[in-house]
């Protein structure tokens, strides 16, 4: 590989403690083994359902976990380990998040206002946020609107300009699509496209394959916590024979454009997670080894895949 | 245009529910005044036993005792509404004049009261919110359960017996100082005579203000909006006065324009624990006494003075949060 990923994510796990009856004590792992690498320019789209970890990816980037939750693993960004403070420093400012909705915002306070609050040049601020605006074709007024008063449309908009007021290398969205019809879902999309041509680093946290494929260059699919396979958007090509792992293969047979055969079973709650494979109780191709072994990350085709017998 | 004419309906919804309330407490009050064993003949002239029974009777022809309840009850309530509130039985004055200079002295201790339980508790809450599970939220908490389950009277007494009689720092009872000409009394006398019975008054509020406040500041830390709030980089500091103290403000408001009544009513204990010659000793003295007019005055007046408070938390609702304001209007 030439290309120096900008943010790289290693072996990243995530648990959370919690008490039981009375004292006890136990750790709930959440995440094990997620491995993500982002690029610059490119946008990496991270797939899985509901309980897969992809939010708690991007919240650990961040490093705004809830106190209750230990880290494992490492994070690099341009190379460097990450620290606590690196991420305070970074948040905001090189790594931006753009969040689902207006419910992120604070209700009480006028969105302009909330903008400037997060610029670090207090005397250009002014400047800064209209000449945002006027990127985004918003109107001076909205700078005064409340997050309730805003329009599906505008939210969007004002979402993505807060991304943007800063110098941020890397943007994060945590689920963009969901609830929107599909001529937003397309406008949502170019807007990525658009900002990872600048330059940008772009990770789309979605469940949305589909809408992924559209726009990713890379797509990682994550199970009960962890990484199974990061493809090429173009694997998805075809009848999907160059996919390297079988839950990646059996998501791209259930897309309704190709057979639209569900998968069968559920993903296992963390406090159930079988102790080979993550994935050896709805595996078909799954022999004794799948259950005792946990299969490293291997590269297989400009891709990487966790699977023992990935071809 | 149209946002005035919202405002006009909703203040005029709010007038006409005032009215009938009115008349509602007028008639329990009435009723209950009606049912106590107190005889205001009795009462008014004392245990004395030189007055005759024959005297009795004149006393009560002239009060209008004699007539019946329904009928008392419609010539008070018409010369009411013409504006003539009658006199006070005992205090042989009308009553809006007792009632006018005894609430000026109670609006006294309880604005003083009610500011510094409304600022103290806020702040309170907002530290303990905060740092919740820590230390500092800890003591907060205990000292707010102790409080709250504090009899403010008993508490008056102890005041009493710890600062005035042990430490003579301040005054033991009454508005003013004893054997001083009215004229001749200086603010500070005033103040000094105010701070024991408010601060005892201010106790009552602080603690249901702070454990509210201390709740939603939890709730508004673990938000959403806190948490991208933090992932855009914002500090704790620039957090909590950036967005905590603007969204805790709201239950903080209602709850103390709401604790008018408790306030009032915390009054009442209290002045007449410290001898404070205020609305509240009226009124207690007006009820034990049988005097009619003075103690329905005084409903009329408290109510509308709670009701105002009420009344004041939806409008400063409405100024903060543009949601409700839409809300409403609509």
């Amino acid at each position: 590989m030439d290309k120096q990923p900008i943010l790289q994510v290693n072996n990243l796990g995530i648990s959370f403690s919690q008490y039981t009856k009375g004292l006890h004590r136990v750790d709930l792992k959440v995440i094990t083994n997620l491995d993500v690498e982002l690029y610059e320019g490119e946008i990496l789209a991270v797939v899985g359902s509901s309980g897969s970890g992809k939010s708690l990816l991007a919240h650990a980037i961040l490093g705004i976990l809830p106190d209750n939750a230990v880290t494992e693993g490492e994070i690099y960004y341009n190379g460097k380990l990450l620290t606590p403070e690196d991420m305070e420093r970074l948040r905001g400012d090189e790594i931006a998040l753009i969040p689902q909705s207006v419910n992120y915002l604070d209700p009480l306070q006028q969105v302009g206002k909330q903008i400037k609050i997060t610029i670090k040049d207090h005397e250009h601020q002014d400047e800064v946020v209209s000449d945002i605006f006027q990127r985004y074709g918003l109107k001076k007024e909205v700078e005064n609107y409340y997050p309730f008063q805003l329009s599906g449309g505008m939210a969007r908009k004002v979402l993505l300009a807060m991304a943007l007021v800063s110098d941020s290398k890397v943007i994060i969205a945590d689920e963009p699509t969901p609830g929107l019809d599909e001529a937003s879902i397309n406008e949502v999309l170019k807007d990525f496209r658009d900002i990872a041509d600048t330059g940008r680093a772009v990770m789309m946290i979605t469940h949305d394959i589909q809408a992924a494929l559209k726009i990713a260059d890379k797509i990682a699919i994550f199970y009960a916590g962890t990484t199974l396979e990061t493809a090429n958007a173009a694997d998805f090509e075809g009848d999907g024979s160059r996919l390297r792992h079988p839950y990646t293969k059996a998501l791209n047979r259930a897309l309704p454009s190709n057979e639209f055969v569900p998968v069968a079973g559920t993903q296992p709650l963390p406090n159930e997670l079988p102790h080979g494979c993550l994935y050896s109780d709805r595996c078909p191709k799954k022999t004794k080894k799948c259950e005792v072994e946990r299969p490293r990350l291997k590269e297989i085709r400009d891709g990487k895949v966790r699977c023992l017998y990935a071809t | 245009m149209e946002k005035r004419s919202g405002l006009g309906i909703f203040l005029t919804k709010r007038l006409i529910k005032l009215v009938t309330l009115l008349v509602a407490i007028c008639i329990v009050t009435f009723v209950l005044l009606e049912l106590s064993p107190i005889d205001p003949v009795t009462a008014y002239v004392g245990a004395s036993t030189k007055v005759g029974a024959e005297q009795r009777a004149l006393i009560a022809e002239h009060w209008g005792l004699n007539k019946p309840p329904i009928e008392r009850f419609m010539a008070w309530f018409t010369s009411i509404i013409r504006g003539d509130w009658g006199t006070s039985m005992i205090y042989r004055r009308p009553v809006l004049e007792v009632i006018g200079q005894k609430f000026l002295s109670s609006l006294a201790l309880m604005a003083v009261a009610w500011t510094l339980s409304g600022v103290l508790g806020f702040v309170l809450g907002i530290i303990a919110g905060v740092y919740e599970g820590k230390a500092v939220d800890k003591v907060i908490r205990a000292y707010c359960h102790i409080l709250i389950s504090t009899p403010s009277f008993w508490l008056g007494i102890l005041f009493i017996m710890l600062f005035a009689v042990e430490l003579g720092w301040f005054p033991v009872a009454i508005s003013v100082p004893i054997g001083v000409l009215a004229e001749d009394v200086s603010l500070a006398d005033r103040l000094s005579h105010l701070i024991l019975p408010s601060l005892t008054l201010s106790l009552i509020g602080i603690s249901n203000i702070c454990l509210h406040t201390r709740q939603k500041v939890v709730d508004i830390l673990s938000s959403d909006f806190v948490l991208f709030a933090k992932a855009r980089g914002e500090s704790k500091r620039s957090i909590i006065h950036n967005h905590v103290i603007k969204n805790a403000s709201l239950p903080a408001i209602t709850l103390q324009f709401l604790s008018f009544s408790e306030l009032f009513g915390g009054a009442v204990f209290v002045e007449q624990v410290f001898s404070y010659p205020g609305l509240g000793q009226a009124t207690v003295q007006s009820g034990l006494r049988g005097d009619l007019p003075l103690l329905m005055g005084i409903v009329i007046i408290s109510l509308i003075f709670v009701y105002v408070g009420n009344m004041t938390a939806d409008l400063l609702y409405m100024v903060i949060d543009p949601r409700i304001k839409e809300g409403q209007m609509a």
